[in-house]
């Protein structure tokens, strides 16, 4: 009975140690939730909400009920789908990159082109975007080498333009992240039986063929994880990278559904907007998901979440 | 004849090895050459002749080398205070989410604990869903962090994914171990600080590193939550810079107006600043990346286990 009560005051004792750190989650995780009755009032900033008008749905109507605003959103939309579409289109090149790294047998070589291609991970979107503009302002490297060669007459202004928008986007965001991805899978190259690899060799099999039966398949595992993971966040491209490269040249084009959010929060203090159309956004997200996490346990039968 | 056939095979076999081998040298080194390139071209600017630097002549090596730039950037507005502020949330910040991810992710593998499964969900959900930006401004506005240093760090305390990391690692432990300890009569939290902790050091320096960068790195907290000049970070003030460099050049440059070749090679442009203050805030990056990559990577490797 004693021991009882003893084992029981330890499990309450354990509990109590983790209490200031739950409140925590709740502070900081948690309690924003209930920031999203504000999407249900004509919410004005320095007031508190029981100062303000109940509205129901009128924000979230207000999101279509005109055509600019049509126009507008679907703008938004269809940079988020061609951002988040090239992403996914092209999510194969960290591997195909992970698979050449591999192939690189001089040790030295090898750490080196890998510590280098894997830095630009570890640098923020404000330095990545200061390089870009340090890089490819009108006087800049690629400019100079591009006139001194004779390949052009004039400047070309990368970074103040309309054209290619998306693409350069994604260029910036492979440049940041392709060489870390890649290692991921490393990572999992690195489980594969030496002694697999000996074999097929012995039985004749060349290095494309090791490459195509053996280090493929055994990458396939993590890709699917990785691109089930990009379809769940399909909406979530973050504001910071389209943040720091906005301007009013590339605005029709980089403004995505993040962005959008904190822009219109910011411009004409649009807070009941904003968060009514971030609530959409959370609901769309989480039922993808849901798919991709009920996808991935239909395919290796152990979702990721 | 049964000696020409392997013969053969093993021709074939090397000329598609060299192949294959060629053509992952060319594009890793291509590759590897884009990555590093921008990061050489601004240094040897930033020591280079401001006036050829600034017409785009300084390419592949330093041309008119001289430290002015750095002599001269102590004098820009509020960098010496962002550097500060930036090094304390650093240091601060990372000390702190490591301590909670060690003490967590071990109490989340004490299966004593009553209802651990329910309290490690509620924190681990964290990492799928997210209130949005407005929301969460108001929430550090209520609880008094918008404007604040420690709006810097409270919110980045408990870090779920560090405390699965740290959790995963815990459970590795031989069990042994802490059954012995509790044989002797050792208490939760004994067996945590003198037990625990100097096993799980390698994971703990993992995490450390994640968050330090993390920390130096982060823009967007500072642009949401801080209007105050003097919580400005680094990231923040480069971005400021990046944007106004222009207006900061007449601040900088000394009294002295002169025109003559050797002043217009120190004297600060807008080009000069920009890079020289990106030399800066990307150093500690740079210098401690090299070192602390098998860390990273052991960081991912127990992510993917684990994912």
């Amino acid at each position: 009975m004693k021991v009882k009560d003893r084992k029981k005051a330890r499990s309450y004792m354990e509990f109590l140690y983790i209490v200031p750190f739950l409140i925590l989650v709740l502070l900081f995780s948690y309690y924003p939730l209930y920031g999203w009755v504000y999407a249900f009032f004509d919410y004005k900033p320095p007031f508190p909400l029981s100062a303000d008008r109940f509205v129901g749905f009128k924000w979230f109507k207000s999101i279509v009920d005109s055509p600019t605003k049509i126009s507008q959103i679907l703008k938004v939309l269809r940079n988020t789908f061609a951002m988040s579409g090239l992403s996914l289109l092209f999510s194969w090149v960290p591997m195909a990159l992970a698979i050449l790294l591999n192939e690189i047998k001089q040790k030295t070589y090898r750490r080196i082109v890998q510590t280098v291609t894997t830095l630009p991970n570890f640098i923020s979107w404000v330095l990545v975007y200061s390089i870009a503009f340090n890089v490819l302002s009108s006087t800049g490297a690629v400019n100079s080498i591009l006139m001194n060669l004779g390949l052009i007459d004039t400047p070309i202004m990368f970074l103040q333009s309309s054209k290619h928008v998306w693409f350069r986007m994604w260029l910036w965001l492979t440049w940041k992240n392709a060489g870390w991805a890649a290692i991921m899978y490393i990572a999992a190259l690195s489980g594969i039986d030496e002694e697999m690899n000996e074999a097929a060799r012995i039985d004749g099999a060349s290095r494309i063929q090791i490459i195509w039966h053996i280090t493929l398949p055994s990458l396939m595992p993590t890709y699917f994880v990785l691109v089930m993971l990009n379809l769940a966040n399909f909406l979530s491209n973050g504001m910071e990278q389209y943040y720091v490269f906005q301007n009013s040249f590339n605005k029709e084009y980089i403004q995505v559904l993040d962005l959008y959010v904190y822009n219109i929060a910011m411009g004409n203090g649009g807070y009941s907007l904003s968060v009514a159309i971030s609530i959409l956004k959370s609901i769309v997200s989480l039922v993808l998901l849901c798919v991709t996490n009920a996808l991935s346990k239909l395919v290796r039968g152990e979702g990721f979440i | 004849m049964i000696n020409s056939k392997p013969k053969k095979k093993k021709m074939k076999v090397s000329m598609e090895d060299r192949i294959i081998t060629i053509v992952s040298y060319v594009i890793y080194t291509l590759f590897a050459f884009v990555c590093f390139y921008p990061f050489y071209y601004i240094f040897i600017n930033s020591l280079s002749a401001n006036d050829l630097s600034e017409k785009g002549k300084v390419l592949f090596w330093i041309k008119g080398l001289h430290f002015k730039n750095y002599i001269d950037i102590v004098k820009v507005p509020g960098l010496f205070n962002a550097l500060k502020i930036s090094l304390a949330r650093t240091v601060i910040g990372t000390t702190l989410t490591v301590a909670t991810a060690a003490f967590l992710g071990y109490m989340f593998t004490r299966e004593t604990m009553w209802k651990r499964k329910l309290w490690y969900r509620l924190v681990v959900a964290t990492m799928y869903f997210n209130a949005g930006i407005i929301p969460w401004y108001i929430t550090m506005r209520n609880l008094g962090l918008t404007n604040n240093f420690w709006g810097y760090i409270f919110p980045n305390i408990v870090a779920p994914f560090y405390i699965v990391l740290c959790k995963t690692y815990v459970e590795s432990v031989p069990k042994e171990l802490q059954q012995a300890a509790e044989i002797d009569g050792a208490g939760t939290l004994r067996i945590f600080w003198q037990i625990m902790l100097p096993v799980i050091q390698p994971i703990l320096a993992t995490v450390a590193i994640f968050s330090a960068v993390n920390q130096w790195n982060s823009f967007q907290d500072t642009l949401l939550l801080v209007t105050d000049p003097k919580l400005h970070t680094l990231q923040f003030v480069l971005y400021q810079y990046i944007t106004q460099a222009t207006s900061l050049k007449a601040l900088v440059n000394s009294t002295s107006t002169s025109s003559s070749i050797a002043a217009l090679a120190t004297a600060q442009t807008a080009t000069s600043i920009r890079m020289t203050v990106t030399v800066v805030v990307v150093t500690p990056i740079v210098f401690v990346y090299p070192f602390f990559q098998k860390f990273f990577i052991k960081g991912i490797m127990i992510g993917a286990v684990k994912g």
